[in-house]
């Protein structure tokens, strides 16, 4: 870390370097778009990074109003950089509102950047001011760049004739220009991908361009330079290939093609649009790719009962939503494991209950993940634990919905859809094939018969002659397949079906922990707690405290190790988005005297906070 | 049984399963299970490419009662299941098996998306009017009036025309039948399956228990010929004793009348030919009074539109892109 910055930054977390960056605004202003830019530009300095968009559920809100701002955040530097950050060091907001909504994510001491013209009556009002906060020393101890952003704007993109409204659309470009300076990055970059992206001689490349020089040119020419410390971008040096940004969304969408390339099956994502879990049936649907589509149905149900149609039909089913979809999805779930079809479930977790927080994450829909059909109904539920990681899970997933001819379900959240973070692009060419074997004619076949390893029925798909069957929702035969009421028939596929998805964690044999394997603390957590969890665990482990971390990739079954790896630890604590639904599940299934720590806020955990409370486990216990 | 002792010719026992048929006897279902396998028989439609999808009810047992694949799902999603196996092997005939309770109340909106999408598969929906299963509720089905355990002083809403429902969303093919006109819906389950698209057949299925004789008034024996009218494509739309009657445009409320042709014989130029590409008579056909005339049967409108499957397939057909390509695609960096 460079010294000067440590003045701007009076972070408890200081071993490593990293900056903050925090752009916010109207959902117009553009500042996903300017944020993804700024990743680029510190993904290519070869900087570990992760981001956060967050935007409200309404698409247009009324221009400066608080319920209408979206922001980006996105923060990188060198070492562990597993989280978006908890507070910025630099807030770009557009207008008053913005300002509003977000100062209290900025660190005291921290770099604002304001668009002055827009501080005018009507916007401070706006945004349910009382008093202009530039003049009412309510930023005091913050360092502040307020400049005419707009009529700079404007200005620069004169010469070009665009109209008003359309020069203020590059008013994003402007102040990318200003943040490039800071970072001491010059403007080819963004110039390159403007040029790709409209054309060389586009009038709009041309305008965002000179926005560009602009507002480089305004940060090195005018006073601000002598009191901005100018942050030093290091070059450090990852592992070699190619790299690209990648998003939850993309990643599952990646892995699921994946999966089902490698299993020789076409694949079918069968989808009803939702917040936030429709990326991933926009990306598949834009992707093309051989023998994979995707099909929008009517509702929910439809979406699940067509997914389970494809399974059916020899076919790989996937069904995505969010909440409330997946609970429209429960009975036909049922179904699935019923007949014992593969299926992959996507369930993108909002913040509950109902509509909820339609864009914001949470971990709350775990007991109904493991619990919520009617009847004794097992299925797999896996959790990514970061965007990348959601590559290997959706492979994970289709491997074992194909082994088992079982339902998996996938939780995944609105951070992890969003978020971004770089990653190395895989070679699939040296992905193992594992091509099903489809059950052929076979003049004993019943269709109920399991391998005895691991008791998968055969999947035999309509149009195989000689092997004609009838399967359904009612209880079987635990061989034939025919309808049986018999008690103990239902007792023993009741076991049956319990006992198949149990050894499923065979597949999980290998648990992850990051640190020593005996100690004072470990936290358990799952899913997109991840990033918090592991910054703190390395801060603390730094500092010398005992305390290591673990991430549950497979929620059920719950692997019977991890007892075994918790009971050499004083204390563990498990840590989640919701009210303590592993917590519990874990004190039934296998450590009575594990500790709960949550948060229901629809925002992800802040290191600091985490810091804290390991922190005060561990002094507690010694 | 062996895919090698396989008849040369299949009769319609050889489509049948060796579960045991569990309606009650009497029921209105035997006799179209037995229209379905003399159909396939018909046709010799080879057991393996044939799946029968159903929901939940009487109806939906069927499959089990079929040599076939056949796939009993929940209540009233069967067209649903359907898509996800058609658009996964299109080359499958695919059945859709279900009751008005089914497809008109819990599946409603699958049943009118069904037809919006244009699968193609058969939908052959046994309307008694009545929930079977679940002991004899009103169904959305049933008319004004129904005395039922849900409904013990008469059902107050006015019930669904699965046809006129079915046409208003787009479907292709609309047909009717009855169970106590087998001989008749045979060719009409043939046409249905010929058809490239969502075919609806309607069958009015007697529900022996619990809603006895409710269709009576079209299919009593002495009754049926003046009350039924088979419609036959190109055909004059005749009915009744020795078809002394037809059917014509009432011009005056843009409706179709009775015309007694023992009574004016020149009027016979006014009886409409049977055009079943034509909606807006698809439309009177369906919408005809039961009390004041005749029921109309057979094929009622028959379009050609592309279909979902095709359509799904020949688009999956064009997806030539490699995975490795569009991970690289867009903005990336080495190292
Ligand atoms: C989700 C759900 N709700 C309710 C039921 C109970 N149920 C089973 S069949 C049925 C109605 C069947 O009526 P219909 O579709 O007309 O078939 P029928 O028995 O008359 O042939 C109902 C309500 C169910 N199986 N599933
Ligand atoms: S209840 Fe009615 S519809 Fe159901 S099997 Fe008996 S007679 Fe048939
Ligand atoms: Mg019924």
């Amino acid at each position: 870390m460079d010294g000067n910055s440590s003045e701007i930054r009076s972070n408890n977390i200081d071993d490593n370097w990293s900056t903050t960056v925090r752009f916010a605004g109207d959902s117009g202003d553009g500042m996903q778009l300017t944020g993804g830019r700024l990743t680029f530009e510190a993904a290519i300095s070869g900087m570990g990074l992760a981001t956060f968009p967050d935007y409200p559920a309404e698409i247009r809100a009324p221009a400066g109003t608080t319920f209408g701002v979206s922001s980006f955040q996105v923060r990188f530097g060198e070492g562990l950089i597993a989280s978006s950050g908890d507070h910025a060091d630099i807030l770009v907001a557009m207008n008053p509102a913005a300002l509003k909504v977000n100062i209290k994510e900025v660190l005291p001491g921290g770099l604002l950047i304001l668009d002055s013209s827009s501080f005018n009556e009507r916007g401070i009002k706006k945004a349910g001011y009382e008093e202009n906060p530039l003049e009412n020393n309510s930023l005091a101890g913050m360092q502040i760049i307020s400049a005419d952003i707009s009529n700079l704007t404007i200005e620069a993109v004169k010469e070009f004739g665009l109209g008003n409204k359309d020069g203020m659309r590059c008013r994003n470009m402007w102040t990318l220009g200003l943040i490039l300076w800071l970072f001491t990055k010059e403007t080819n970059e963004t110039i390159n991908w403007l040029q790709n992206k409209f054309g060389k001689d586009n009038i709009l490349a041309k305008a965002n361009m000179a926005a560009l020089n602009a507002g480089h040119s305004y940060a090195e020419n005018t006073e601000i330079s002598s009191d901005i410390i100018r942050k030093i971008v290091p070059k450090i040096k990852p592992a070699k290939g190619k790299w690209r940004a990648i998003t939850g969304a993309e990643s599952l969408a990646f892995g699921l093609a994946t999966g089902a390339i490698k299993s020789k099956l076409n694949m079918t994502l069968c989808s009803y649009p939702i917040t936030p879990a429709s990326p991933i049936m926009h990306y598949l649907a834009n992707y093309e790719l051989k023998g994979i589509g995707i099909y929008q149905a009517e509702d929910e149900i439809a979406a699940c009962c067509s997914a389970i149609g494809v399974s059916y039909a020899g076919g790989l089913g996937v069904t995505s939503s969010s909440g409330p979809g997946i609970s429209l999805k429960t009975e036909a779930i049922g179904l699935a494991i019923s007949v014992e079809l593969p299926l992959i479930i996507i369930n993108s977790q909002r913040a509950g209950p109902s509509t909820g927080l339609p864009t914001r994450a949470e971990q709350s829909d775990l007991m109904q993940a493991v619990h919520g059909r009617h009847g004794e109904a097992p299925l797999v539920v896996l959790a990514p634990k970061s965007p990348s990681h959601c590559f290997h899970i959706a492979q994970k997933a289709i491997h074992i919905a194909i082994k088992y001819m079982t339902p998996v379900m996938i939780l995944s959240d609105a951070y992890l859809t969003n978020a971004s973070e770089p990653w190395l692009i895989p070679d699939i060419s040296g992905i193992k094939e594992n091509p099903v074997s489809f059950g052929e004619y076979n003049e004993n076949y019943m269709p109920f018969e399991r391998n005895p390893n691991t008791l998968a029925r055969k999947w035999v798909k309509p149009g195989t002659k000689g092997m004609e069957h009838r399967i359904g929702g009612l209880e079987k035969d635990s061989i034939s397949g025919n309808i049986s009421y018999d008690p103990e028939n239902h007792q023993e596929m009741t076991n049956l079906r319990a006992e198949k998805i149990r050894n499923i964690q065979n597949e999980f044999e290998k648990i992850e922990i990051i640190g020593p394997d005996k100690g004072d603390l470990l936290v358990i957590g799952w899913g997109s707690t991840n990033g918090p969890i592991s910054e703190a665990q390395e801060l603390l482990s730094n500092k010398g405290y005992a305390i290591s971390h673990t991430q549950i990739s497979c929620l059920w079954p719950i692997s019977h190790n991890l007892k075994n790896i918790a009971s050499k630890f004083k204390e563990v604590l498990v840590v989640e988005m919701n009210d303590g639904q592993l917590f519990n599940l874990l004190k039934v299934e296998t450590m009575p005297n594990a500790k709960s720590l949550t948060q229901v806020s629809g925002k992800p955990f802040r290191v600091s906070y985490l810091l804290d409370k390991f922190k005060e486990i561990i002094e507690l216990r010694n | 049984m062996s895919i090698n002792t396989e008849p040369d010719k299949l009769k319609p026992t050889d489509y049948a399963s060796d579960q045991e048929v569990r309606w009650c006897p009497g029921c209105g279902d035997y006799a179209i299970l037995n229209a379905v396998k003399k159909t396939l028989a018909d046709k010799q439609a080879k057991k393996e490419n044939t799946v029968f999808v159903s929901g939940i009810g009487c109806s939906s047992r069927l499959p089990y009662y079929m040599a076939t694949y056949g796939f009993h799902t929940i209540h009233g999603r069967a067209p649903a299941f359907a898509t996800g196996i058609k658009i996964t092997n299109p080359k499958l005939d695919v059945w859709v098996i279900t009751g008005d309770g089914d497809s008109l109340s819990i599946g409603g909106n699958h049943f009118i998306h069904l037809f919006r999408k244009n699968l193609n598969c058969q939908v052959l929906l046994f309307n008694n009017e009545i929930y079977g299963l679940t002991k004899g509720q009103a169904s959305p089905a049933s008319r004004i009036g129904t005395i039922s355990p849900s409904t013990p002083s008469g059902s107050l809403e006015a019930p669904i025309s699965a046809c006129e429902l079915a046409l208003s969303s787009g479907a292709t093919f609309v047909a009717r039948g009855v169970d106590t006109a087998i001989k008749k819906l045979v060719p009409t389950l043939s046409k249905a399956q010929e058809h490239v698209g969502t075919s609806l057949v309607e069958i009015y299925q007697n529900c022996i228990v619990y809603n006895d004789d409710v269709f009576k008034s079209f299919t009593d024996k002495s009754v049926a010929s003046e009350k039924q009218i088979h419609l036959e494509h190109g055909q004059p739309m005749l009915f009744g004793e020795n078809n002394k009657k037809g059917l014509a445009i009432n011009k005056d409320y843009s409706s179709l009348e009775i015309i007694d042709l023992e009574q004016n014989e020149k009027e016979i130029s006014r009886v409409l030919v049977h055009d079943y590409k034509n909606k807006t008579i698809a439309n009177l056909l369906t919408q005809m009074d039961q009390k004041s005339m005749p029921v109309a049967l057979g094929v009622i409108y028959c379009v050609e539109k592309p279909t979902l499957d095709n359509y799904y397939t020949e688009k999956l057909n064009q997806h030539n892109n490699e995975i490795s390509n569009i991970m690289e695609k867009g903005q990336t960096w080495t190292i």
